[in-house]
């Protein structure tokens, strides 16, 4: 199984002076997998983010890039990365090509290859017309196109983009969000983003940190079961609606409305009809609500959040 | 090997771009150029002056290397806080950080690229006497052995300043904290030439040798008399290769 990722993180641990900013955190990306990295400011996904690209030793965990562990042969494994950090690394001085030039030679690209390697970086980032240009005459939105470039130049497995749509307008956004989905067709990639929609828009899987840890991770497209939401005529207890198979958590909305949160991978909607029915409670409404990534996100990630128990 | 290569190739060219670079070659061959200048001046108004020295190579070619030495003492600071220091403010250290390139290839690419733009300094400031070959017979072994003594002196200070320039992230602390250490280095030379001689339980410490020994200076100056020993060779590249091993030391402890 172990091989059947492109790069897995078991434990990631980091302390900064006694506070721990990122705390056991697991991650696996599977080959063509784009994997959008979610949190509120803070949460820990700068540092994650850079203890995957080795720029940061964990305190504790491993990091596996391409079946090579990160802190054991970092030479080997680096090779199958391609990271781009929060502020694009780019020479304001140098060209397009001379800057990509250095990076191909940097990852080892061989020099008969070299000139085709930056072309193809250059096709995929709509950079074709800007060789010849200084960095530092580009608009910020390039400038984050000739950092992704940076960093799939040498065609690696693994690519990690740390915030790559932050301060973009939103023409350039959408040129960006396109780019990364053109990468996942060669790359497994990984993006983080504050910014909900970001990563709705171009994630196949969420995995949302909180406080340094992982506190949710599933695939987008509402492949989990929905939350279910009744109106019934009679009143009933709480405790005999958890009470049925499959229901994980019951919460009163008024005196006649529910929502029925379903334990992991059961849909719980035709049960309830038929129960309803069977023990007369008078079932007036039944409905699926599918609730956003933005609510759920508001939900983990706010700290005052009232756990979804079960309303007395 | 290769990745070093391109790591220096990269730091030549990006100082080659930068108007900075430019003002310093400027600068000093300006600086030299005018002592140079005047040193022959002086020696075709007081022609019996050449009596005290060893010929014209040594009154004119190993003054004009002293003085260059002052004017690196100078220079070096401004091109080494770009090796590390700047790289790490500008946040651009993160993508050689997270390159397959191991920290002693990393320093040594980036030595080997400030090296390469002040041996143009270096060839330009040795053309200056060498032209006199046109007009007057020269000692050519005394000018040699002071341009390697130069060339050596550049790579020692280029080893401190790279060293400095990756503890730090802030260029101009890098800059004044190389100056600092260069002109200790210098100090470290007036102890020698002082006659004081502490006597500590009974034994007179040998404090004008030792600092003799460890001076920089002391050193560069049997180069410039034209005395070329392994010795003095040996310290140059000990001397060098220790600050650049503590800088990849440095860099490596920067995942940390």
């Amino acid at each position: 199984m172990e091989s059947d990722f492109k790069l897995r993180a078991q434990g990631l641990t980091r302390d900064y002076a006694g506070t721990r900013a990122v705390d056991g955190v697991d991650i696996a990306l599977a080959p063509g997998e784009i994997l959008g990295l979610l949190g509120p400011n803070g949460a820990g996904k700068t540092t994650t983010l850079r203890m995957l690209a080795g720029t940061l030793a964990a305190t504790a965990g491993t990091v596996t890039l391409a079946g090579h562990d990160l802190a054991g042969e970092p030479q080997r494994a680096k090779r199958h990365l391609g990271y781009l950090p929060e502020r694009p690394p780019v020479y304001p001085e140098l060209t397009v090509d001379e800057y990509l030039g250095f990076c191909a030679r940097l990852h080892a690209v061989p020099r008969r290859q070299r000139r085709e390697a930056i072309a193809a970086a250059r096709a995929d980032c709509g950079l074709e017309d800007t060789g010849r240009r200084l960095i530092g005459h580009l608009s910020k939105g390039y400038q984050q196109r000739v950092g992704i470039a940076q960093a799939i130049v040498h065609r690696p497995d693994v690519v990690i983009l740390d915030e790559p749509t932050a301060g973009l307008d939103p023409n350039q956004l959408r040129g960006i969000r396109e780019l990364i989905a053109r990468l996942s067709r060669a790359h497994s990639v990984i993006i983080s983003s504050h910014i909900l929609s970001e990563i709705q828009a171009t994630a196949a899987r969420v995995v949302i940190m909180h406080q340094g840890r992982i506190v949710f991770d599933e695939p987008l497209g509402g492949t989990s079961a929905p939350v279910v939401e009744i109106a019934l005529r009679e009143a009933v207890t709480a405790d005999s609606l958890t009470g049925l198979d499959g229901v994980a958590h019951a919460t009163a909305l008024d005196d006649h409305r529910w929502q029925l949160t379903p334990a992991p991978g059961c849909d719980i909607r035709e049960m309830i009809a038929e129960t309803a029915a069977g023990r007369g409670w008078g079932l007036l409404e039944l409905g699926a609500a599918r609730y956003s990534l933005e609510e759920r996100f508001a939900a983990l990630t706010s700290r005052d959040a009232p756990p979804r128990e079960a309303a007395a | 090997m290769s990745v070093m290569l391109a790591i220096a190739r990269h730091e030549w060219s990006r100082l080659f771009v930068s108007p900075l670079a430019w003002m310093l070659l400027a600068i000093t061959q300006l600086l030299t150029g005018l002592l140079f200048a005047l040193s022959l001046t002086d020696l075709s108004l007081n022609p019996q002056r050449i009596g005290e020295y060893d010929g014209v190579s040594e009154l004119v070619g190993a003054g004009l290397f002293r003085f260059a030495t002052v004017v690196l003492l100078l220079v070096v600071p401004l091109l080494t806080m770009r090796a590390f220091a700047e790289e790490r403010k500008s946040g651009n250290l993160e993508l050689m950080l997270a390159a397959p390139v191991s920290p002693f290839a990393l320093v040594l690419g980036k030595f080997a690229g400030t090296m390469g733009y002040l041996t143009v300094m270096w060839a330009l400031i040795g053309l200056m006497p060498l032209s006199l070959l046109t007009s007057t017979p020269l000692d050519v072994g005394l000018l040699a052995a002071g341009l390697l003594g130069l060339w050596l002196v550049m790579a020692a200070f280029t080893a401190v300043g790279v060293f400095i320039s990756a503890l730090t992230r802030e260029p101009t602390l890098a800059a004044i904290g190389t100056l600092g250490a260069l002109l200790l280095l210098w100090l470290i030379y007036a102890l020698s030439t002082m006659d004081w001689q502490p006597v500590v339980l009974g034994t007179t410490l040998p404090l004008a040798d030792a600092a003799e020994a460890l001076s920089l200076i002391g050193h560069h100056d049997a180069l410039l008399r034209g005395i070329f020993a392994s010795a003095d060779l040996l310290y140059f590249v000990i001397f060098t290769a220790c600050f650049l091993a503590l800088a990849a030391v440095r860099i490596d402890m920067e995942r940390h």
